[in-house]
């Protein structure tokens, strides 16, 4: 065990270097700033509401953002080891396959946290027009990094299954937008319409694993352990599937 | 130094590899024939820990690596079929990567750098891209990778394989002079390196070690025929 954090660590840094070496991390992250400022100002209406919140012009439109680009980044994680064989390498050093999963989860998770951090233009522009209350805008960022972690965990998961890149990434936004749909208000409440009362605990009860039921109590100035915890477990689960399904490749 | 018992591997209803038992002592350079597709490579990837077999056990310098992988994947190094590489490196990070995992830092792990680029002739593309590297050179460099920590054991599979015939000789003189502190496992499909570099040979097809002996030895196993080639095509030929 010993030998955990400097093993993490190299697989780490081999990761993320490979990111910036490549176009991959640059492309991504420019297309994720036009993407959450053009929301932000084109739909988001963000300088005609006379609002110095930005739950609802800014931080709204992220899950739809992470659903397409989060598995852009992920994608690359298992599949290219696979297609490369590099997987044989990887894991016939003396390196422990959690190891390797934790430090190229890390990779990505940090071009995220660099990407998140280049939207802070949008933060002093309100400071600069207004007076808001900073306390929503830093749980905003808390639930919007979440929500792209668990895009991320489960981009790895179907990473781990596949050598092609082009199939994980279908898989990884369909599934993705689906953990979104099931507790996006307008659906579910479109739901609970249609059926019988008796439903409703059903219903309720499978909105509450999606990422958005969690993600819209953070962004309205809310953090709770509970919903902490529900993305602990999302990107846990994520990673312990990815562990399974490389051992699977290899009995 | 390795020791190999029962091994068996099945992939679904297709058992790859049969019941192989073979050990390798330091200072033998054990050569493995076969036809594609024997199970050569299966083999080596359940000895090097990749592949988990269906049953059978493997021991390298006394731990079992089914138990206790990572204490008995430190003693090996492995040289993959095709080389594998990460292509957005160049070759001194991706040595250094190895060498990282292999728990070496600071000046141990540039000083093992410097050797295998030395070693294996790859000074001069020391900073160059790996995508870049013509078929020898990447070859090189993953053989400079699983030397990099000086390991007890080197398992590789196929190592000449898209070499010219001058590096061809020089990784079978490289393999022979290492033989002699090392136990060294390497499948080939090249006949004459079997003479040139290995102490021992085997023969494995259809999953099973059909032949195992000295070079010489093994020469003699079919009456009638003297050379090695001969051999190998009347013990693996196809049956009907």
């Amino acid at each position: 065990m010993t030998k955990a954090i400097p093993n993490i660590k190299a697989v780490f840094k081999r990761e993320f270097f490979a990111y910036f070496n490549s176009p991959v991390a640059y492309v991504i992250v420019v297309i994720f700033l036009l993407a959450t400022m053009g929301f932000a100002f084109l739909f988001g209406d963000f300088l005609r509401t006379n609002n110095a919140y930005l739950t609802q012009s800014f931080f709204f439109w992220h899950p739809w953002i992470y659903i397409v680009i989060a598995p852009a980044v992920g994608m690359r994680l298992w599949s290219e080891e696979q297609r490369l064989g590099t997987l044989e390498l990887l894991l016939t050093m003396p390196v422990s396959p959690w190891h390797a999963i934790i430090g190229k989860y890390l990779a990505a998770a940090v071009v995220w946290f660099v990407a998140l951090c280049l939207t802070g233009t949008i933060v002093g522009t309100v400071f600069y027009l207004g007076n808001p209350d900073p306390g929503p805008i830093i749980t905003g960022y808390i639930a919007s990094y979440c929500y792209a972690l668990a895009c991320l965990a489960v981009t790895s998961a179907a990473s781990a299954f596949t050598r092609n890149q082009v199939v994980c990434f279908i898989v990884s936004v369909a599934l993705c937008l689906l953990l979104t749909l099931i507790g996006y208000p307008p659906v579910v409440d479109s739901i609970l319409k249609s059926l019988p009362t008796w439903g409703e605990g059903l219903v309720k009860a499978i909105a509450y694993t999606s990422f958005m039921d969690h993600f819209y109590d953070m962004t309205k100035g809310i953090i709770s352990i509970r919903d902490l915890v529900y993305f602990a477990s999302v990107i846990a689960i994520g990673l312990i599937i990815t562990d399974q399904a490389i051992r699977s490749k290899r009995a | 130094m390795i020791n190999v018992q029962n091994l068996r591997k099945e992939f679904g209803s297709k058992v790859a590899v049969n019941g192989v038992t073979f050990s390798v002592e330091k200072g033998q350079v054990l050569g493995c024939l076969g036809p594609n597709g024997a199970g050569k490579s299966t083999t080596m990837r359940m000895i090097t820990g990749y592949f988990r077999p269906t049953s059978g056990s493997i021991s390298i310098g006394g731990v079992d690596m089914l138990s206790d992988p990572e204490t008995a994947k430190r003693s090996i190094g492995y040289l993959p079929e095709n080389a594998p590489l990460y292509s957005d490196m160049t070759v001194a990070s991706f040595l250094g990567f190895c060498a990282e995992l292999r728990g070496l830092t600071g000046a141990a792990k540039s000083k093992a750098i410097d050797r295998v680029l030395e070693l294996c002739f790859l000074e001069s593309v020391r900073n160059q891209s790996v995508d870049t590297l013509s078929k020898g050179y990447k070859h090189r460099t993953c053989f400079a990778q699983s030397i990099i920590h000086d390991p007890d054991v080197l398992i590789l599979d196929e190592p000449t394989d898209g070499l010219d015939p001058n590096q061809k000789h020089e990784v079978r003189g490289l393999i022979k002079r290492m033989g002699e502190n090392k136990a060294i496992i390497f499948s080939t499909h090249i006949l004459e390196e079997v003479e040139a570099a290995c102490s021992r040979a085997i023969i494995i097809d259809r999953g099973k070690v059909v032949a195992d002996g000295t070079p010489d030895e093994l020469k003699k196993l079919v009456p009638g025929v003297n050379t090695l080639d001969a051999v190998f095509r009347a013990i693996t030929k196809t049956e009907g």
